[in-house]
């Protein structure tokens, strides 16, 4: 029997330890937020925060969160406005939608570690976090205002 | 099962109750009322009436939204409906994947319902074009084929709250004033909200469409304004959005297929023992290989269904399958190229002919020649293609993110055996789309699947390996072009041989030439002031399923086209844009079927001729933006693209670095676009900003190999797609204003797409000396 968190609330499960988390999120518990992708770690669409890192939860076991708290998307923040969230939605970064909460998260945990980034910083954070429809210009632009940074010289004219 | 209840609620709803409280509003048409028949009684008047105008005129050639399957729908009923707390729900009848498209269909509605946006929900029409029109999403034709109908369909609904608030009063209909949700007598001073006398307006009769009044541009509240944000923003951003792979429903079970690696290939035998013992695998079966052409079936395999993804995939590995590879097994795309050079070489199906172009070539000055490739691309949305479905009591219900609902809806009908409705497809958000889920083929592999399970619902994942393994490709081509010129340096002779397999060969065996839909695309409509032209299709075979990949041939006859055009100017010793400009020649106002497109996108040429000043004009808007001429450092260039597509011009100019070892980086993009009036400006910038990285993507590492029939790619390390930090940091979108509202719009999804890929390549020769004849451009830089 594995025990974890998950946003808060405590969670076993008996079934493969080996499952990765992202299924067990979306399969067991229900959290269809963290999404699938590759598989591979190859696109962080399914990024979540384990023990407050950012992990790709396609490849991590579940039996790797023994004992841990493991934060998703719905759990990133109490009321949906986290500042990556709010970011997100006043620039309009989004298109399709689908990668958004894995960038999130990624971008989350940047800010975290580093409240200040620059664009180098935010490029070899986010590099691992595919994005087909190329949301990225908006994508960096999003992090920036989160951070609190002022605006880039590009961030596309404002609506 | 975290959100099974608050789901369920929202899934197994229709359109009219999916809002919080049950609207008793202008379109409460239940769906049981709709399934007997009421919906489809309305929707068949008014079609059979606009049916009726076209008859009169002698039957003459449908266009645009009149020419697609179902045509269109403009009434009230069917798109508005608004409950008594004055929430407005508008129905998007077209697939959101990422193009903005339940936005702006709603902004389109609200702004002639005068609706408040802040108390507008959208709900998502499922799979009924007999109901709400046309519901193909693809071709860039949204707003391009709705934007008069949604008009009209939101004025219908104002003139309804109208006309109720004013017999309420019991004053005239005129007196009466509908603004941001409020209905004002301003004579006695009342005011009524639109929840106030929605019911009342339900019981009306629809107006007359010739008595319903469109609003003025300039009153305009939300059309063309972009202030607007992303109607599933708070959805998206915390993670209750829903797209196909989320679904959840009570008892379902997870399936996956293994599908023959080689297309046309098809199961010779398997064993399922080691599968049966996986922990939770609950059935193994065959799913039969369809004849070849094979258009949107499923191409057959085994399929593994377990009660969770991972007990799916693990049961899938432990299958043991031996393939019978079929015809295809020996394709090898690299020697395929040769195959193509060797078809671009000689003559081939005349397309286009204009002038005496062996004559004029005989007497040129100065003859140029190139050959350009491109491979086989994948469209890789983020999301895999992915459904659910359920059958019980002889009803089958999918959830789906597809860009073809009704399409999809027949496939499920006849695989089952069952009646229309019997069938119901709802459509889920989609992760992504271009082109690859116009296909219903996974839908109804879920459909298997559930039959196989006694009707249980099944949700079908496909891996990002079977995404790039069993795709609908997009072609693989040489193009190759001559030219001869005049003493200025100017063509006199133009000959352009297309070799591409075509996607008509997935209807039809043994097709072998580009159909009027491919070759229109930036092959005969190029609007070049050449005297004497030639354009040549030879004949090409296809050894996988080829399909639509956003922009389609555009990508293809942009790249070589705009190229080319760079090697002349080169060869004339000219400036590359003024070269472009001086091809593209005078203005002039072009009926495209004088120049052999016969399909124009499906438009009626008089109403969508090519205008090569609006094609000169985006040219010279990116070419201002980038600061076209300035000097630059040294391994820096500029490169500039203009193209006509999905009847928008757009142009591309391109600053990019080549590094000591080859590589290429892209510093800054200016494109520009000129699609016709706008509807909603932020994102159609947002649209030109992912194309321009979509471009990039195959421009510089993204294709699809195949070897022994097998794709080569198995996942993003192989397919290479742009990366964060790919993408320029200066990326501008300037967007051709026009307030003028009564010219028809062009297409936004797909035209950002051709023009840059050459515009990279035109900068990477002027960056290096080195022209890029093959895509993607990877490590050919490197020696």
């Amino acid at each position: 029997m594995i025990k974890l968190t998950v946003n808060g609330a405590e969670r076993s499960f008996d079934g493969d330890p080996d499952m990765p988390l992202l299924w067990f999120l979306r399969d067991e518990v229900g959290l269809t937020g963290t999404k699938f992708g590759c598989g591979q770690a190859l696109c962080g669409a399914c990024t979540i925060h384990l023990g407050g890192t950012a992990v790709r939860g396609c490849v991590t076991p579940v039996s790797a969160a023994e004992g841990q708290e493991v934060v998703t998307i719905e759990g990133l923040s109490p009321d949906g406005n986290h500042p990556v969230q709010a970011a997100w939605r006043d620039l309009n970064v989004s298109q399709c939608g689908y990668c958004q909460c894995g960038q999130m998260m990624q971008a989350a945990s940047l800010l975290k570690d580093t409240p200040k980034p620059n664009d180098d910083q935010i490029d070899e954070a986010m590099s691992g976090n595919l994005c087909r429809c190329g949301t990225y210009p908006r994508i960096r632009a999003a992090i920036h205002q989160a951070a609190g940074n002022a605006p880039a010289a590009n961030k596309g004219e404002r609506l | 099962m975290i959100h099974e209840a608050k789901l369920m609620a929202d899934l197994s709803a229709d359109v009219a109750t999916a809002t919080p409280e049950a609207p008793s509003a202008i379109a409460n048409v239940s769906r049981r009322a709709m399934l007997g028949g009421m919906g489809a009684l309305v929707l068949a008047l008014s079609w059979r009436d606009s049916a009726r105008a076209e008859d009169k005129k002698d039957e003459p050639k449908k266009f645009g939204a009149d020419a697609m399957p179902h045509g269109w729908q403009d009434d009230p009923k069917v798109f508005v409906a608004i409950a008594p707390d004055g929430t407005v729900t508008i129905t998007c009848h077209r697939s959101e994947m990422g193009q903005g498209v339940r936005t702006s269909v709603a902004l389109v509605v609200a702004d002639e319902l005068e609706a408040d946006w802040a108390k507008v929900k959208v709900a998502q029409a499922w799979g009924d074009e007999a109901r709400f029109g046309n519901q193909d999403t693809d071709g860039s034709r949204s707003l391009r084929h709705f934007f008069p109908h949604l008009r009209h369909a939101g004025a219908a609904a104002r003139a309804m709250l109208v006309q109720a608030a004013a017999k309420q009063w019991g004053v005239p209909a005129s007196e009466v004033k509908a603004e941001n949700s409020v209905l004002t007598h301003a004579k006695s001073k009342r005011t009524l909200g639109y929840g106030d006398v929605a019911a009342a307006a339900a019981e009306l009769a629809v107006p007359a469409r010739e008595s319903v009044t469109l609003k003025d541009p300039k009153a305009f509240r939300y059309i063309g304004k972009g202030k607007i944000g992303l109607i599933d923003n708070r959805d998206i951003t915390t993670g209750k959005a829903i797209y196909g792979l989320d679904i959840r429903l009570d008892g379902m079970l997870y399936a996956l297929v293994a599908r023959p690696p080689v297309f046309g290939g098809k199961v010779a035998s398997y064993d399922d023992a080691e599968t049966m013992k996986v922990p939770g695998v609950v059935k193994v079966f065959k799913i039969d290989a369809p004849e070849i052409p094979s258009e949107f079936q499923p191409i057959g395999g085994v399929a593994v269904i377990a009660k969770n993804t991972w007990a799916a995939m693990k049961g899938r590995e432990a299958l043991k399958i031996t393939w019978d590879d079929g015809p295809n097994a020996h394709y090898d795309s690299v020697a395929f190229r040769g195959e193509l050079e060797k078809a671009a070489r000689a003559p081939g199906k005349v397309v286009r002919n204009q002038g005496d172009v062996d004559g004029a070539m005989a007497k040129a000055k100065q003859r140029i020649e190139a050959e350009y490739f491109v491979p086989h691309l994948v469209q890789a949305p983020m999301e895999p293609p992915a459904a659910t479905v359920r059958i019980k009591d002889g009803f089958c219900e999918a959830w789906a993110c597809t860009q073809a609902p009704q399409a999809t809806h027949d496939r499920l009908a006849k695989k089952l055996n069952l009646p229309a409705d019997k069938v119901r497809v709802n459509v889920t958000l989609l992760g992504g789309g271009f082109g690859r889920k116009s296909k219903p083929d996974y839908v109804v592999e879920a459909a298997l699947c559930s039959q196989a399970v006694d009707g249980a619902p099944v949700k079908l994942t496909w891996t990002r390996e079977d995404d790039l393994h069993h795709g609908y490709y997009h072609t693989i081509s040489v193009e190759r072009l001559e030219a001869g010129l005049d003493a200025k340096g100017m063509p006199v002779a133009w000959l352009h041989r297309s070799a591409a397999p075509t996607i008509g060969s997935i209807f039809a065996a043994g097709a072998k030439n580009e159909l009027p839909f491919e070759l229109g695309m930036g092959l005969t409509n190029t609007p070049f002031d050449v005297p004497n032209i030639r354009l040549e299709n030879p004949a090409a075979d296809a050894h996988v399923r080829i399909g639509w990949f956003r922009s389609v041939s555009n990508i293809p006859h942009a790249f070589a086209i705009q190229s080319f055009v760079a090697e002349l100017a080169h060869a004339a010793g000219r400036d590359p844009k003024e070269y472009l400009l001086a091809l593209i020649g005078p203005d002039r106002v072009i009926d495209p079927t004088s120049i052999g497109d016969v399909w124009n996108y499906g438009e009626d040429p008089a109403r969508y001729p090519i205008e090569t000043a609006r094609l000169r004009g985006v040219i010279e808007a990116a070419a201002k933006g980038i600061g076209w001429g300035r000097k630059l450092p040294k391994g820096r260039g500029l490169g500039i693209a203009g193209h006509y597509s999905f009847v928008t011009h757009t142009a591309v100019a391109a600053e990019v670095e080549v590094g000591a070892k080859g590589e290429v980086s892209v510093k800054r993009i200016d494109i520009a676009v000129d699609c016709g009036p706008h509807v909603n400006p932020e994102r159609i910038r947002s649209q030109m900003e992912g194309a321009v990285v979509m471009g990039m993507g195959l421009a510089l590492s993204a294709e699809i190999t195949f070897k022994d029939g097998r794709a080569q790619q198995n996942n993003f390390d192989g397919y290479e797609i742009t990366r964060l930090d790919a993408a320029p940091k200066e990326l501008h979108v300037h967007l051709i204003q026009t307030s003028d509202y009564s010219r028809p719009l062009g297409g936004v999804g797909e035209p950002g797409v051709p023009p840059v890929a050459p515009a990279i390549a035109n900068a990477v020769f002027a960056a290096t000396g080195r022209r890029i004849r093959q895509l993607p451009i990877r490590d050919q830089l490197s020696s």
